[in-house]
């Protein structure tokens, strides 16, 4: 278990907005508070998270902001109300993926709650995920070395193909599930809130345990997502990568709308 | 030749200049081999009557044109074999990666032999062009009744050209092995496995045992390279003798009768147009397949029966027998004597295979019903046939309902609206969308008959009020001149067939049911302007 939290890395996620001094405060804190009960509580689920740096202040600032956003729905101790469900024990990936992705708050009951633009700041939805991580172990916030796309793209791509793309779609381009819901396009998202999403299983998704896909293979389906994102298609235009039915509609109105201009102009009199 | 009819002119004793240069003493070369210059003398002075709907199945020859030339390219790097490998080629996404040999050397077409992708995007758009085309065609001559006598077969030709370019995409299309084609064949796998009895022998022979086996895409290599481009061949080569045969029809006009064709002749504006329209459609096709991805193999990967991709459609012309499977309620299976009969397949075969045979037979149907045995070579607005029109109104509306239902799930994510939502609707629409397609088509044409009857009689609305000495106000009508009104005159009007003993002075069944839908043809129709109608109409202005 890698436990031992890496600062550097830390320091870049948070663009230096503490000072070194502060952050190795920070840790000894929040290794205090909550080291010893995580150490006790964490199931192999847990394997790929580092540590959430906790601080009682920084906890504090979540519940907050929880009390004030979030408890409507998921109550005032996470324990889940009739609208939403308990987020006792989803871990501070779960809020980070859900809030950092504009999904929550929620804007209105449906199918499935969209992506919206964000409706925080970083440092207070860290926040939030603290406080919702101190109350019940869960899947933290991966380690920036999962995420950093260098993985086996080839491994990554089958893995994808195999495991995800029944869904989202063999080039991430999203597709349709049953009443309504749906699974979103996976280009433009943050490498960190796909690997939350693997481990949490948010709303329709299932949850990719480490026994199912291990942190190096969900660094690989990262990497092949990315790989995607970056060299454009060779061929051209992907028409939104959606397959047949998006080249079926190009070619019938702009294929062959084009060559029936075509013969209009051809057969056209010179009167 | 020439010595005969230019002996005056002072020729030069340099023997390559006296009778017109090298192509002239060519063209005799040939000539006295070949006699061919009756054949250029006939062809050369066939008219082909000028109108942009006519070139369409033009367009259909020449993507059949480009498709064989790319596809000739691609047969020179494709393996159609399932021996497995392990990709070792340049995209790295799938390096090392266990796949066929098909599949590879799609790969190593897309991205290690020169021009390889472009050619493979010519060849799949020139495809979906291919089919399109033919489809707009087939439109055109329903919906102006070209396939009228003597032209009936020439459209049974013609569809089925139209079924073996499905036919030809569906093979090409199963032939890289990648994941979308497979899934595509699984589907035929499980249509063929749901016929009774024979259903289950059948799918081991095709596949050489159990799906998805190792014989298959050799087989449809066979197919599509070979015995389907040769029958296209050679029905396109039938398909334009007929048309030689027959003459071309046109749209009526002044001076045009069923005795003529009024346009111009192939030598020397008519091959001009065709040809440089040769390199127009040529030129449409590189443009589309330079900048637009077409089927990227390379994202689908190698063919595992396990894992499916949203949003896996069949190519366009295939949409609809995808999507009356999509349509058929999931839950039709019965079991009898042991036996699981699967009426959600079943039933999807049989409604295809029957629309199919309609579409195949309709001249048939229609000479039937209408009882004209006469020759027709002068094209029928649609307006005028209001009921054909209709027909094929409703027609068109069950096929792209289905063609709709095959892109269910796109059409749900992109509008934001349930599946089931859309396979419901569509359901509906099944069988309510032909029936109001049918009464709106029929009544617009009717409308449409009215207006042209009024026009002709009253002319154009000027829109130029005028007051009159005695304070009348009248709107001026400007008259049509003689040449549009041809057009709005020109048709001919049926009339029911009426129900008549036969020999032996009985009326039968036969006569009845004809009888009934020739009235259900022409019960409604709009009598065009008489003569008599025009001349006391100009009385009054």
């Amino acid at each position: 278990m890698p436990k031992t939290p890496s600062p550097t890395a830390r320091k870049s996620r948070k663009q230096g907005r503490r000072s070194p001094l502060a952050t190795i405060s920070l840790l000894a804190v929040g290794l205090l508070f909550t080291g010893g009960a995580f150490a006790a509580f964490s199931t192999s689920t847990a394997s790929a998270e580092t540590p959430a740096v906790v601080s009682a202040a920084s906890v504090e600032d979540g519940k907050k902001l929880f009390q004030a956003n979030c408890a409507s729905c998921h109550g005032l101790d996470l324990e889940g109300t009739e609208d939403a469900p308990s987020l006792i024990g989803v871990g501070a990936a779960a809020v980070d993926f859900q809030v950092g992705t504009g999904r929550m708050p929620m804007q209105a009951h449906g199918p499935q709650a969209p992506v919206k633009p964000v409706q925080f700041t970083d440092d207070q939805i860290k926040s939030m995920a603290e406080y919702v991580a101190t109350t019940a172990p869960g899947p933290g916030i991966p380690d920036e070395s999962l995420l950093d796309g260098e993985g086996d793209v080839a491994n990554g791509a089958e893995l994808f193909r195999i495991n995800c793309a029944m869904c989202h779609n063999v080039a991430g381009a999203g597709g349709a599930l049953t009443e309504g819901k749906y699974a979103p396009a996976l280009t433009g998202v943050a490498p960190e809130h796909i690997y939350e999403a693997m481990v949490t299983g948010p709303q329709n998704m299932p949850v990719f345990s480490d026994a199912n896909l291990s942190p190096e293979e969900k660094r690989d389906v990262i990497s092949a997502l990315k790989f995607m994102e970056a060299n454009p298609s060779p061929g051209g235009h992907t028409l939104g990568s959606l397959g047949p039915v998006a080249e079926g509609l190009f070619l019938w109105i702009f294929g062959l709308g084009s060559i029936v201009a075509l013969t209009v102009w051809i057969t056209a009199r010179s009167n | 030749m020439n010595t005969v009819t230019a002996p005056a002119e002072p020729t030069t004793p340099t023997p390559t200049k006296k009778s017109g240069g090298f192509t002239a003493t060519a063209s005799n070369y040939i000539d006295e081999r070949t006699s061919i210059s009756t054949a250029v003398k006939e062809l050369g002075r066939k008219i082909f009557p000028d109108h942009w709907s006519f070139l369409l199945g033009e367009v259909a020859l020449y993507s059949f044109v480009i498709i064989l030339l790319s596809g000739t390219f691609l047969t020179f790097f494709f393996q159609a074999s399932m021996a497995e490998v392990h990709y070792e080629g340049s995209y790295v996404p799938l390096k090392g990666i266990e796949m066929s040999a098909a599949m590879a050397s799609t790969l190593d077409i897309s991205f290690d032999v020169r021009g390889g992708l472009l050619m493979r995007q010519v060849h799949h758009w020139a495809a979906l062009l291919f089919v399109a085309s033919i489809g707009l065609h087939m439109l055109r001559i329903f919906f102006t009744g070209a396939f009228r006598k003597p032209r009936e077969l020439n459209w049974v030709i013609g569809f089925v050209l139209f079924i073996l370019a499905m036919a030809e995409g569906f093979t090409g299309y199963s032939l890289p092995d990648d994941l979308l084609s497979g899934n595509g064949l699984r589907i035929i796998d499980g249509m063929v496995k749901g016929i009774p009895v024979i259903g289950t022998w059948t799918s081991f022979l095709l596949f050489g045992g159990e799906f998805p086996g190792t014989d298959i895409v050799g087989r449809l290599y066979s197919l599509h390279i070979l015995l389907l481009p040769a029958i296209i061949l050679v029905l396109i080569a039938l398909h334009l003798l007929f048309v030689v045969v027959h003459k071309h029809t046109q749209f009526s006009g002044p001076g045009r009768t069923q005795q003529n064709v009024v346009g111009y002749p192939i030598l020397p504006v008519y091959a001009a147009k065709a040809g440089g329209f040769f390199f127009i459609v040529f030129g449409v096709v590189m443009l589309i397949a330079s900048l637009f991805t077409i089927n990227p193999v390379w994202n689908y990967g190698p063919y595992d029966p396990s894992p499916v991709s949203a949003g896996t459609q069949p190519d366009w012309y295939i949409g609809f027998a995808d999507g009356v499977l999509r349509l058929a309620p999931s839950n039709w299976d019965i079991v009898l004597f042991d036996h699981t009969f699967s009426f959600g397949i079943l039933i999807p075969l049989a409604v295809v295979g029957l629309f199919i045979v309609l579409v195949l037979i309709y001249p048939f149907i229609e000479g039937w019903i209408t009882g004209d045995k006469r020759e027709h070579h002068i094209l029928d607005r649609p307006r005028n046939a209001a009921t054909r029109t209709a027909i094929g109104s409703a027609g068109v509306t069950f096929y792209a309902v289905l063609w709709a239902a095959a892109s269910s799930d796109i059409i749900a994510t992109h509008f934001k609206v349930t599946m089931e939502g859309v396979i419901h609707t569509l359901q509906v629409l099944l069988f309510v969308g032909p029936v109001l397609a049918y009464f709106i088509a029929k009544r617009t044409c009717l409308a449409l008959q009215k207006k042209d009857r009024s026009i002709a009689l009253h002319g154009y609305e000027s829109g130029r009020i005028v007051r009159l000495p005695g304070g009348e106000y009248i709107e001026v009508h400007e008259p049509v001149d003689e040449y549009e009104r041809w057009n709005l005159v020109g048709h001919e009007s049926y009339q029911p067939l009426m129900i008549r003993p036969n020999s032996r002075g009985r009326i039968t069944v036969a006569q009845r049911t004809r009888a009934a839908l020739s009235r259900w043809f022409f019960e409604d129709r709009i009598d065009p302007v008489t003569q008599g109608e025009l001349e006391s109409s100009h009385d009054h202005h």
